[in-house]
């Protein structure tokens, strides 16, 4: 008889099945995080950094991008605030330890996100696109005509220093540690902020933003506040960044590069968590083999090539993809 | 010599007049952005590549096959719009019914492409394009001296500007084109061809910036690059005026043309920026551009 199925186990099966796919998660984070622990054991630590760092900066512009819905076309102009401003406090301020001047530099992208966020939250869809990538040209413009910044030269030979005053970065495996150390930092930050019910209000602007409204969400606060913090996260990755390469230039401020974290986002898997990360590990691979290789001229329209695909072919990106895929075949 | 604000008044009509040029190409492309904008609800981010095409076309026409500068005036713009048509027809289109933001994305991938090919193929350095003869000189109009080429530009700009606002507000095709953006169902049910409707209306908005492209052949250095800077500036533009009106467009684009040339003559190191400070500006006071109706 199938009234021995009580709610009772039911609800057994439910909770059971949610332990079950609990440890899987774990199982697998684990595993993952193990892998970034040793990687630098096989692979170059220099290179290892830079994925984490254009990962974080992915990570912080699918917080916007994916998680509410607005595309920036001006996040350039926070990596570059962060690296700009952590590299002339290192280089100029002898007595500065590194974790303080990436601290400012995360600032003063936080500050500046305040400001583009003031200026464009009204607006929405492409206009948002369009108005943040003027403004983002306005403070490149700005980083062209200052002398701090070295103009077209860029800033080099910012050292790395000692971390707390303690721990030497010039070291690349403690530099290592460091940034991954962060990296992870932000990631579960992110997670967190999306997974709370202020990302719960994000989703719902990203999905019906007149409903949201409606509701009684004060709609335009929510939106500036998500985009600050993603501000102030590009800019802590455009201060690590400096750090790591010991070098500020033009390129990260470049609207080229409010493209690229599109594109990584994009083909990783938007409004997915780990999206923007696979997919700034597979633009940055690209964009290494190719300029290995014999095609090192034609980055830029494979790139391009890859966008137009993705955009036809597989919007939701190679994580959304997988998902899809576990979700019809293992049930 | 007549002094206006401590500025010689030749300087200062010569650098309005480069300002009322400049306005001019604004006027142009951010026409053919408003024009695509009404039918698709797009952004084509690759309406300066398409600008660059229409300079480059000129000069190839011209270096291959002698094909002179006025041939090229209506050549330049039919090829690149067809071309414009193809990438509606093959790539647009198969997005049709998503979120904005890809065919957004979708062109900006396209204009990566198109340039980085370009790129490649002639370098980033300038390909020279000789003034037609007839333009070369210009005459004296006693405070200033005014090249022909440059007064055909602006000529020329404001009558492609005027037309096309007279048959996007005055005509039949122009109202099938209106209705179409209010509502492309009820129009395809009166039996128009939407979808050839939208085709061509893409293929016009870049015809337009082609025209554009042609116009800049003498006067600027033509580089696979020359579009990606300039469409920067179109956006501010565009922001400033809001996509409402078709005239708008024309009016913003030649008035930031002007302030840009004025800026230069009194405070030089800002005239690259005064565009973008313009629009932060407008976009504090009145955040649906100067004649945009959206709120």
């Amino acid at each position: 008889m199938n009234q021995s199925v009580n709610s009772a186990d039911i609800h057994k099966a439910i909770v059971e099945q949610q332990a079950l796919q609990d440890r899987r998660k774990m199982m697998l984070n684990g595993a993952l995080l193990l892998l970034l622990l040793a990687a630098p054991f096989v692979l170059y630590p220099v290179f290892l950094m830079k994925i984490l760092c254009f990962a974080l900066f992915a990570v912080a512009f699918n917080l916007l991008f994916g998680f509410t819905g607005l595309l920036s076309f001006g996040h350039a102009a926070f990596l570059a605030t962060g690296s700009y401003t952590t590299g002339f406090l290192l280089s100029n301020y002898s007595g500065l330890t590194t974790e303080v001047g990436i601290l400012a530099g995360t600032l003063a992208s936080t500050l500046l996100g305040m400001a583009f966020a003031l200026l464009s939250i009204r607006r929405q869809g492409i206009y948002f696109a369009m108005v943040t990538l003027a403004l983002a040209q306005l403070v490149f413009f700005f980083f062209v005509q200052s002398e701090f910044t070295g103009g077209e030269d860029g800033m080099h030979g910012i050292p790395r220093g000692e971390l707390f005053g303690l721990i030497n970065l010039e070291d690349n495996l403690n530099m290592y540690y460091f940034v991954l150390a962060v990296f992870i930092g932000c990631y579960l930050l992110v997670q967190r902020v999306v997974s709370s019910p202020y990302g719960q209000v994000l989703k719902s602007i990203k999905q019906n933003e007149a409903r949201a409204v409606s509701l009684g969400y004060n709609v335009d606060r929510y939106k500036v506040l998500a985009f600050v913090i993603s501000a102030a996260l590009a800019g802590l990755a455009g201060s690590m960044k400096s750090v790591v390469f010991q070098l500020a230039s033009l390129n990260d401020a470049h609207w080229h590069m409010s493209g690229e974290v599109i594109l990584m986002t994009l083909v990783g898997g938007m409004g997915t968590l780990l999206g923007p990360v696979v997919g700034a590990t597979f633009v940055v691979n690209v964009e290494y083999q190719l300029s290995q290789g014999p095609l090192r001229d034609w980055v830029d329209p494979i790139l391009g090539g890859i966008f137009v695909l993705t955009v036809l072919a597989f919007r939701s990106g190679i994580v959304g993809e997988v998902q899809k895929f576990v979700k019809k075949n293992l049930g | 010599m007549t002094m206006i604000f401590g500025v010689p008044l030749a300087v200062l009509s010569g650098q309005l007049l480069i300002g009322i040029i400049n306005g001019a190409f604004y006027a142009l492309l951010s026409l053919g952005l408003a024009v695509i904008f009404g039918l698709l609800k797009i952004i084509n981010f690759a309406h300066g590549a398409m600008y660059m095409l229409g300079a480059m076309v000129t000069v190839l026409m011209f270096d291959t096959l002698g094909i002179s500068y006025w041939v090229a005036l209506f050549l330049a713009p039919l090829v690149v719009g067809t071309f414009g048509v193809l990438i509606e027809y093959f790539l647009l289109r198969r997005i049709a019914g998503q979120d904005h933001i890809y065919s957004l994305l979708l062109t900006f991938g396209a204009a990566l492409i198109i340039q980085g090919v370009l790129v490649n193929i002639f370098g980033v350095s300038g390909l020279r394009y000789a003034m037609p003869d007839m333009f070369k000189g210009g005459m004296n109009l006693g405070f200033m001296f005014l090249p022909y080429y440059r007064a055909w530009v602006i000529v020329a700009a404001l009558l492609v500007c005027f037309g096309t606002w007279f048959v996007i507000e005055k005509t039949k095709l122009g109202a099938y084109l209106r209705a179409g953006t209010e509502d492309s169902q009820l129009m395809q049910g009166f039996g128009i061809n939407v979808p050839l409707l939208i085709s061509l209306t893409y293929g016009f908005g870049v015809a337009l910036a082609a025209f554009a492209g042609v116009l800049a052949a003498p006067i600027y250095s033509v580089t696979p690059v020359m579009g990606s800077s300039i469409l920067i500036v179109v956006f501010a533009v565009v922001v400033i005026g809001g996509m409402g009106s078709i005239g708008g467009a024309i009016i913003t684009g030649i008035l930031m043309g002007v302030i840009e040339g004025l800026t230069k003559t009194f405070y030089p190191p800002a005239s690259s920026a005064v565009i973008f400070l313009v629009m932060v500006l407008v976009l504090m006071f009145r955040p649906s551009g100067l004649f945009g109706k959206e709120a």
